[in-house]
């Protein structure tokens, strides 16, 4: 698997480290409640296809990028920077 | 069929031409009392307590390809019961139990070969940890032994003990732990359940639930619509997409865990063996393959395949631990997908929907959880209520903070 980063091109797997789902950006307000953090922390839409998640350019340029990527297929379709993208 | 001394004979004089398939392949009929989605260990087993220990009518297990094709025909083997955690041990210590038993309940060759399990330990504050687990096994009444380097390297000698990174202190041995031959697991039990009038329909994949009124009443499948009373999914790996069929989530992600195995060698391995320092374990097969796995690829996958970065590092942890593997050529390798929960144990419990009832979550470990796995869930579906060895793995412990994070990696799911 290769991930092509917006600013250093196109790399191989193993200069980045993955976070998890998009949902980590929505971040629940701190007196949200239980419910809200349960499912912030653990529930998740876990699809099978297409999916967005979070992953960082480590041992590259250190951005933390929006990959939108196929989970069935591991065929990635378009990254940008996570700053800016919605959750 | 019944296997005897008596059929073998009689057989080998007829050129064994009169064996007879293990199961019937019956077409689904329109209504069964409970039916099990997933025909892998966990629900042949499901099935097979269920027809064995409870009254519950007629029983039908779904599967959409065929029988022993999933994860239980794509793990590594291992059955032990090394958990420390109060819920985890008393289970896992349940299930290790009926394994001892299993060739003679099943009457089929399972092959379980309590080899010894040995975990090693590479620093002082690892072998504490390891004497606390140790401990906590002997407690309820597991067998553990805590090794010094030397009489480790008495039972294997090879190991790399002077690692300069990671040199080998010790390990903490359980001995009546082993492995077990996955397929004849599958098989037997599915002989088993089939010949307690269990229908298994293979080729029958679950497309969604008809839901009415809050409870479940029938699946839809790719062979037609089939009432049910109640429901059970034992389906591992693919857990979030039947729960998204019934509109809920799971504290799941699914991720896929390649395996190893070499071509055939002599006899060189007694034991299984799990090194403390990466996540890698391997055993040596009947066959003499060495059999060996490492970590997750650690990105969310349905695909029973992984990526090169994973099958480098699992390779340079065995070569770090046994620089004799490097002689050894692999043969094939190949990845299968783990339903990873948010602690890394698994859960069995009523879904949020009525009839409907949950087997999932088992990360690594399944495979030695089926015949604890098999009680614990017919129990639960036949009584509605939790077996007690499970009563742990609800589903509501993630919303409770009742966590059982045995790894103590937090919510993390690729973490465990």
């Amino acid at each position: 698997m290769r991930i092509p980063c917006p600013f250093c091109g196109d790399r191989d797997l193993r200069e980045f480290h993955v976070m998890g789902g998009a949902e980590w950006l929505a971040r629940p307000a701190p007196n949200a409640g239980a419910a809200a953090w349960d499912a912030y922390l653990h529930q998740r839409a876990n699809p099978a296809g297409r999916t967005r998640e979070l992953w960082l350019h480590e041992a590259g340029c250190g951005a933390w990028l929006m990959v939108e990527r196929d989970t069935v297929t591991h065929a990635v379709h378009a990254v940008v920077p996570a700053r800016g993208a919605a959750s | 069929m019944r296997y005897s001394g008596w059929q073998l004979l009689r057989q080998a004089f007829q050129g064994n031409r009169g064996w007879k398939a293990h199961w019937r392949r019956p077409d689904p009929r329109p209504e069964y009392d409970v039916v099990i989605v997933g025909g892998g260990g966990h629900g042949l087993a499901t099935a097979y307590y269920l027809a064995r220990q409870h009254d519950v009518g007629r029983i039908a297990v779904l599967e959409k390809g065929a029988l022993g094709l999933g994860n239980v025909g794509r793990n590594t083997t291992v059955v032990r019961s090394t958990y420390m955690l109060p819920g985890n041990g008393a289970f896992y210590s349940f299930s290790l139990g009926l394994w001892k038993g299993l060739a003679q309940e099943l009457n089929y060759n399972v092959m379980f070969s309590p080899r010894g399990v040995i975990s090693l330990f590479h620093s002082d504050g690892q072998r504490d940890a390891f004497a606390r687990m140790g401990n906590a096994m002997a407690i309820r009444g597991d067998q553990a032994v805590l090794l010094g380097r030397a009489e480790l390297r008495r039972l294997v000698p090879w190991l790399d003990y002077d690692n300069t990174r990671f040199p080998i202190f010790g390990a903490l041995l359980q001995p009546d732990a082993g492995t077990a031959r996955h397929d004849a697991v599958v098989w037997g039990y599915a002989r088993a359940a089939d010949r307690l009038g269990v229908d298994l329909i293979e080729n029958c994949e679950v497309t969604g639930f008809d839901i009415a009124g809050g409870r479940v009443c029938a699946v839809e499948t790719t062979r037609g619509r089939i009432a049910a009373g109640r429901v059970g999914i034992a389906v591992a790996g693919h857990s979030s997409r039947l729960a998204a069929m019934a509109g809920f989530r799971l504290p799941i992600e699914s991720h896929v865990l390649q395996a190893f195995v070499t071509e055939g060698l002599k006899p060189v391995m007694d034991h299984v063996i799990s090194y403390g320092m990466g996540h890698f374990y391997i055993s040596q097969s009947d066959k003499g393959g060495l059999v060996f796995g490492g970590d997750l690829d650690g990105y969310a996958s349905y695909a029973q395949r992984g990526n090169l970065p994973l099958v480098e590092h699992v390779m340079e942890a065995g070569m770090t631990l046994m620089p004799m593997l490097g002689r050894a050529r692999v043969l094939r390798s190949w990845g299968g997908v783990m339903d990873m929960s948010a602690d890394g144990s698994p859960i069995i419990d009523r879904a949020p929907v009525g009839g409907l009832y949950l087997n999932a979550g088992w990360c690594y470990g399944g495979f030695k959880a089926i015949p604890g796995s098999g009680v614990a869930f017919a129990h639960l579906l036949a009584r509605d209520e939790p077996h007690p060895v499970a009563a742990c793995y609800r589903l509501d412990r993630f919303a409770t903070g009742h966590l059982i994070d045995e790894e103590g990696t937090g919510a993390f799911h690729n973490r465990h």
